[in-house]
């Protein structure tokens, strides 16, 4: 088994598939719950396959920070309406290969949306490292 | 895990041995301690012996637990030798019972400790959980939990405690409690999680029988159990949250009502009103109306202006009475107040965007519930703005 991270973002993704972009506070209200149904039927089915890690939906707000000084506080920038890159959330799954990964990450970019055709969103796959005790065998 | 036969008797016993460990002169760190070990000899003894619980199990695991902290403290040779007075006392009754629970709980929400280390503290030593329930109810790892309910313990331990301890300071960890499982979990959370806000109200019941004089307590105990009679219309089937003003009010809880609406009247009746008494009122006034339409809007803006008076720099109240104003006096009244409020206020979009609706300012409503949900803080609170959003877009589109 490998675990995979399923990112997806509020923005810095290749170019959207036309048609497919309206942001969701601008769709029908029964085409965001289809949308969330979606996701929660996703993650049941995971947990029934055995290979459901962790989900989780991060705020667009945040910041950057890094160490100050010696006896300073954090320094901190942002927000920053312009980052590039703006990630939305993540699941996590353990699965036996790499296709089966690609198989559930577009299965996720096929959640519905406005007029509950499916989105094509893009999905970003990240295979985890695997621990370095591995390499000592 | 299997459940064990014994499990909810000992969970309600556990806080009570304690409670006497602690009475009689015991540091907490070390007498809880002693209560889990008392407890997990429980359940290998009770059952193995063939002969079940013995007779009296609180006397049985008061002995076991008493002699578990004096040996632990003779082998503990190397710290400072101090006298351990040993108190023989015959089994408490129900007025020492209260005492102790009174006594944990102040314990528990020392003010020396952070709210999120009051919160695990109460649940584990007086709400009897586990430490794998309380960690699964916050969603973060078991050994995550110990660590943070194991420090909180030290930090107890080395606190000294004059008086009886500070109500207040255990509303508000109560309160803290109850709102996480009120607000926090809905679909989020794993479906056999320890319900949090039942918990809170278990907890309030056994604070207010230990202070049956204090109002604001009565207040805290009437304010959960008003809140906690509409969690069956609360949200869909799927987990989405139901405003307020949507619910189905037949599948509230009439009986629960009910004895809020009683305790609060006691309370009331003792004329020393407080901010949880005031809240309680503000919730029975919505929790009476049969329909949304028939909400009698005057008296809760009469019961906001009590909260107002009571904590005038509290501005999540300042907020809801706007709210009020709104209903009163017309949207745009409520506005002039809100916008008056710190922009980053929690919330403030939300209530702005509703006036505006009401106001028949759709695009501005609009413009504000995209915003209040970008700024959400759960995924139900986002899921629900967002679809306000959506909905008002539509009205003033189509």
């Amino acid at each position: 088994m490998a675990k995979y991270l399923l990112l997806k973002h509020y923005r810095g993704i290749p170019e959207p598939v036309p048609g497919t972009d309206v942001p969701m506070d601008r769709w029908a209200p029964d085409e965001v719950s289809e949308h969330i149904a979606f996701m929660d039927r996703m993650i049941d089915d995971l947990k029934e396959r055995g290979e459901f890690v962790d989900a989780q939906a991060l705020s667009p707000r945040g910041e950057f920070v890094r160490y100050g000084g010696e006896g300073r506080p954090p320094v901190t920038d942002g927000p920053f309406a312009e980052t590039k890159d703006l990630i939305a959330g993540w699941m996590v799954i353990d699965v036996d290969s790499q296709e089966r990964a690609y198989e559930a990450a577009g299965y996720l970019s096929s959640a519905p949306g406005p007029g509950g055709r499916p989105l094509h969103e893009w999905i970003e796959v990240r295979p985890f490292l695997t621990d370095a005790s591995e390499v000592t065998g | 895990m299997t459940p064990h036969p014994h499990d909810e008797a000992l969970r309600v016993l556990g806080p009570q041995v304690l409670g006497v460990l602690v009475r009689r002169g015991a540091d907490f760190a070390s007498a809880e301690d002693a209560v889990q070990e008392a407890l997990l000899e429980a359940v290998r003894r009770w059952d193995t012996a063939g002969d079940g619980a013995p007779a009296d199990p609180k006397g049985w695991l008061v002995t076991v637990a008493w002699r578990k902290f004096v040996d632990a403290r003779r082998s503990a040779s190397s710290r400072a030798q101090r006298e351990i007075r040993v108190t023989l006392e015959p089994p408490p009754g129900p007025t020492e019972q209260a005492d102790d629970t009174l006594l944990l709980l102040s314990r528990c929400c020392h003010p020396a400790l952070t709210p999120a280390s009051s919160v695990a503290l109460t649940l584990r030593a007086v709400g009897g959980l586990t430490t794998a329930q309380i960690a699964r109810a916050f969603l973060v790892p078991e050994a995550t939990m110990a660590q943070r309910i194991s420090r909180a313990k030290r930090t107890v331990t080395g606190e000294r405690f004059e008086q009886p301890g500070d109500v207040h300071a255990v509303l508000r960890v109560l309160y803290l409690i109850f709102n996480e499982g009120f607000t926090g979990r809905s679909a989020d959370g794993p479906a056999d999680a320890v319900d949090l806000a039942a918990e809170a109200v278990r907890l309030a019941r056994q604070l207010v029988a230990a202070v049956p004089d204090d109002a604001e307590a009565a207040g805290l105990l009437a304010l959960m159990l008003l809140h906690h009679a509409r969690r069956g219309a609360r949200t869909t089937p799927s987990g989405e949250p139901v405003p307020l003003d949507r619910q189905d009010r037949s599948r509230w809880d009439t009986a629960t009502i009910a004895e809020g609406v009683a305790l609060l009247q006691g309370a009331l009746a003792r004329d020393r009103l407080g901010p949880y008494q005031a809240q309680a009122a503000i919730v029975a006034l919505h929790d009476d109306a049969a329909t949304a339409e028939e909400t009698d809007w005057s008296q809760i803006l009469e019961w906001y202006d009590e909260l107002v008076r009571l904590e005038p720099r509290n501005p999540v109240v300042a907020l809801n009475r706007a709210v009020a104003v709104g209903h009163v006096d017309g949207p745009l009244a409520g506005l002039r107040l809100v916008e008056a409020l710190d922009a980053d206020l929690p919330r403030r979009d939300a209530a702005a965007a509703y006036l505006h609706e009401q106001a028949g300012n759709l695009g501005e409503a609009g413009r504000l519930y995209a915003a209040a949900a970008e700024a959400a803080t759960s995924t139900a609170e986002r899921t629900h703005l967002t679809k306000q959003a959506g909905r008002v877009r539509q009205l003033s589109e189509g």
